[in-house]
């Protein structure tokens, strides 16, 4: 067994367990990623837990029960047609104003996240990386990331260090930093972005939407690589919500989940990412239009 | 402090000092504005103004001979905040106070002072060239003006730090009128930094500010406006920009109860510019009150405004801008944006952009909005842990980076951003 599968039997839930009972099998853990797992003991695991969550708009229900478990280490995709709900699944878990909960919880570590407001699910360790990162005009990365860091008890003197180590490692042209929040960025240079500020806050769970969209192969790849290290590198757990396969050929999946129309319709390892790639939605009952 | 005990009497205003062509002008000057009504809000360029409460009867004018001497602490802080100078001028209740100019300056015939005592007989054709007499407050001003600062660059001199011009309100109950009239001379290169503060008094004060752009010189204007909450300001800025010349004017307006501010920028000789740029934000009964005219009469002169502004707790704002292109101004272009942030919900903020083209070969653009800080900032931000108040710092703060960025005094910067946060924090 690896370091990573102890981890979650400690808590008397491997992750090979959690996985199996999807259908899916689960990765060989760290080692199969090339890079060692971190040590058993030092981060007993973390689990964000998604039951029977319904959550709309004031107009309509667009989320109609949606169960997940998520540990860490692990690599959840969500796939699904435009119009789905995946980007409101996204958001829902961030606590974007305008969303409203029916019925159901999120749950990080036992926390019940729908309780907080947005910036305390972030601290409690929960990043969502958005489709379209918002522009912020006037506002340095450095100073968000240092405001960030101010109320989780961390020196903000180690944000420049931190910001220049990150953009390196995903080749992120040191003099987008500067620039302020998301402005005059094209799409890869925002993910970009939003890939350093994920490595600066070492996120417990990571909620990608779209992450794919508006950027090119090689910015998908260098955002793609670094979350795919940092599941091994922090044991970061990775909700990946997803139109398209190709993100998963960097990232690979522990588990793949199919959203429609609101709810969860199959549940899978990546073959089944594969055979959506052959079959497109429609055997779930969705044309090309995605309705 | 002197106790005003005057009226706006023609006895009054012969009590001021100086030659005969100043008692003249003075005396026309209430003559004329004894014969037309204070302005109302039923006028256009006093709409959503509150000049209907103005009491006129509350103020009387500071006629003292002599301003009080000395510099008090706190006009020193004001004047070291702009930081290195060519040149020290204080005016205390519109009256000269004190005056230091860098001797090699003098010796290129730079002249900083009052225009009195600077410049007694060619005054008469300064005073009054650029502003003219568009209201009732002008000519109240002038009625009784007491000494005008004068800045004079002669043609080709280019200074490398600007000249610091404060002009202190102490009298309370007074009514001042300050004048600052600024000549730049041809192929000339100026920055001056003019700072309007007072103590603690309830106040009236009308300044006139005129700037003259000689051809091909270059203006650099920066005007700190911090009176006290108890201050009426109903100032008026008049520039005219000749031939290929330029005139960068950059306004921050944090004090005073009703501070108006009244900018006509004449582009008058062909290839000029001239940009525009206000800071504002007013917090508890404050009002800021903005009326522009960008006026375009000579060919291919570029204007360029950006006014912004924040209003909190049951402060309002006024911004009212017409852009105005006469006949023969061809090849010229334009640009004006007046953006506001409500932060509480019983503040208001009103933007009034105007467009009046006489001329078909010109680029002309306007926007501007109002609206409460962005909720997708406001989450994104939250999304990565900034607790909503930090959120809402950074928001602003960068709202007004932009243009605190831009103002000509790169010493001033930081402490205008450092009072917009305070301004944002305070309870």
């Amino acid at each position: 067994m690896t370091p990573a599968r102890e981890a979650g039997g400690d808590r008397g839930a491997p992750a090979r367990e959690a996985g199996g009972d999807r259908g899916a099998p689960a990765r060989e853990a760290g080692g199969d990623r090339g890079a060692p797992a971190r040590e058993a003991g030092a981060d007993q695991g973390s689990v964000l837990s998604v039951v029977g969550l319904r959550a709309g708009v004031p107009e309509r229900e667009i989320l109609e029960g949606i169960d997940l478990e998520l540990r860490s280490g692990e690599v959840h995709a969500v796939m699904g047609p435009n119009g789905s709900g995946k980007s409101t699944l996204a958001h829902v878990l961030m606590g974007r104003p305008g969303i409203r909960v029916t019925a159901g919880g999120v749950s990080l570590d036992g926390i019940d996240l729908l309780a907080l407001p947005t910036w305390k699910r972030a601290q409690a360790g929960l990043f969502l990386l958005p489709q379209y990162p918002t522009e912020v005009p006037g506002v340095s990365l450095d100073d968000a990331l240092g405001e960030a860091l101010t109320a989780a008890g961390r020196d903000r003197a180690e944000v420049p260090e931190l910001v220049a180590a990150e953009a390196s490692r995903i080749g992120f042209d040191p003099r987008f930093l500067d620039r302020p929040l998301n402005v005059d960025l094209s799409g890869g240079e925002k993910k970009r972005n939003e890939t350093v500020q994920l490595g600066v806050l070492g996120p417990r769970f990571a909620v990608l939407d779209e992450v794919d969209s508006g950027l090119d192969i090689d910015a998908l790849r260098a955002v793609a690589r670094r979350i795919e290290a940092a599941t091994t590198e922090s044991n970061l757990g990775v909700l990946a919500i997803t139109h398209y396969t190709r993100l998963l050929h960097v990232l690979r999946a522990d588990a793949v989940h199919v959203l429609v129309r609101g709810s969860i319709v199959a549940s899978g390892g990546p073959e089944l990412a594969e055979e959506l790639e052959q079959t497109g939605y429609a055997p779930y009952g969705v044309d090309e239009r995605g309705t | 402090m002197t106790t005003p005990s005057t009226e706006f009497t023609a006895d009054a205003a012969a009590a001021l000092p100086g030659p005969a062509w100043m008692q003249q002008r003075r005396a026309d000057a209430l003559a004329r504005f004894e014969a037309r009504a204070l302005p109302t809000e039923a006028e256009e360029v006093w709409r959503y103004s509150r000049i209907d409460e103005l009491d006129l009867s509350a103020y009387r004018p500071v006629v003292a001979r002599e301003a009080p001497t000395g510099l008090p602490a706190a006009v020193t802080a004001v004047a070291d905040a702009a930081g290195p100078r060519s040149g020290l001028l204080v005016m205390r209740d519109g009256r000269l106070s004190h005056a230091e100019l860098r001797d090699d300056l003098s010796a290129k015939g730079v002249v900083l002072g009052s225009l009195l005592q600077a410049a007694p007989d060619e005054g008469a054709e300064v005073l009054g060239a650029v502003a003219g007499a568009p209201d009732a407050f002008v000519e109240l001003a002038t009625a009784f003006l007491g000494e005008a600062a004068f800045v004079r660059v002669p043609s080709k001199v280019e200074l490398d730090a600007p000249l610091v011009v404060v002009h202190w309100l102490d009298t309370d109950g007074g009514a001042v009128f300050p004048r600052t009239l600024v000549q730049v001379g041809e192929s000339s290169q100026a920055g001056v930094i003019e700072v309007a503060a007072s103590d603690d008094v309830a106040g009236l004060a009308a300044p006139v500010v005129e700037l003259d752009v000689g051809d091909a010189a270059n203006l650099a204007y920066l005007g700190l406006q911090q009176l006290g909450s108890r201050v009426w300001q109903v100032a008026y800025q008049a520039s005219r920009v000749g031939r290929d010349a330029s005139l960068r004017s950059f306004t921050a307006a944090l004090g005073g109860g009703y501070a108006r501010l009244r900018t006509d920028s004449r582009l008058a000789g062909q290839g000029g510019s001239t940009q525009l740029m206000a800071a504002f934000f007013g917090a508890g009964d404050q009002m800021h009150d903005f009326r522009t005219l960008q006026d375009h009469d000579a060919p291919r002169t570029t204007s360029d405004l950006l006014f912004k502004g924040a209003v909190r707790d049951r402060a309002r704002s006024v911004y009212s801008g017409l852009i105005r292109i006469r006949h023969g101004a061809h090849g010229s272009n334009a640009f004006q944006t007046n953006r506001n942030l409500v932060l509480s919900e019983g503040a208001h903020a009103d933007s009034v952009p105007n467009l009046e083209i006489e001329e078909n070969d010109v680029r002309c653009s306007h926007a501007s909005t109002v609206g409460p800080i962005d909720e997708e900032q406001r989450y994104y931000l939250e999304s990565r842990g900034v607790p909503p108040a930090a959120a809402d710092r950074l928001i602003v703060g960068g709202f007004f980076g932009d243009i605190l960025d831009r103002a000509p005094a790169p010493g001033v910067r930081a402490r205008l951003r450092q009072a917009v946060n305070d301004r944002l924090e305070s309870d």
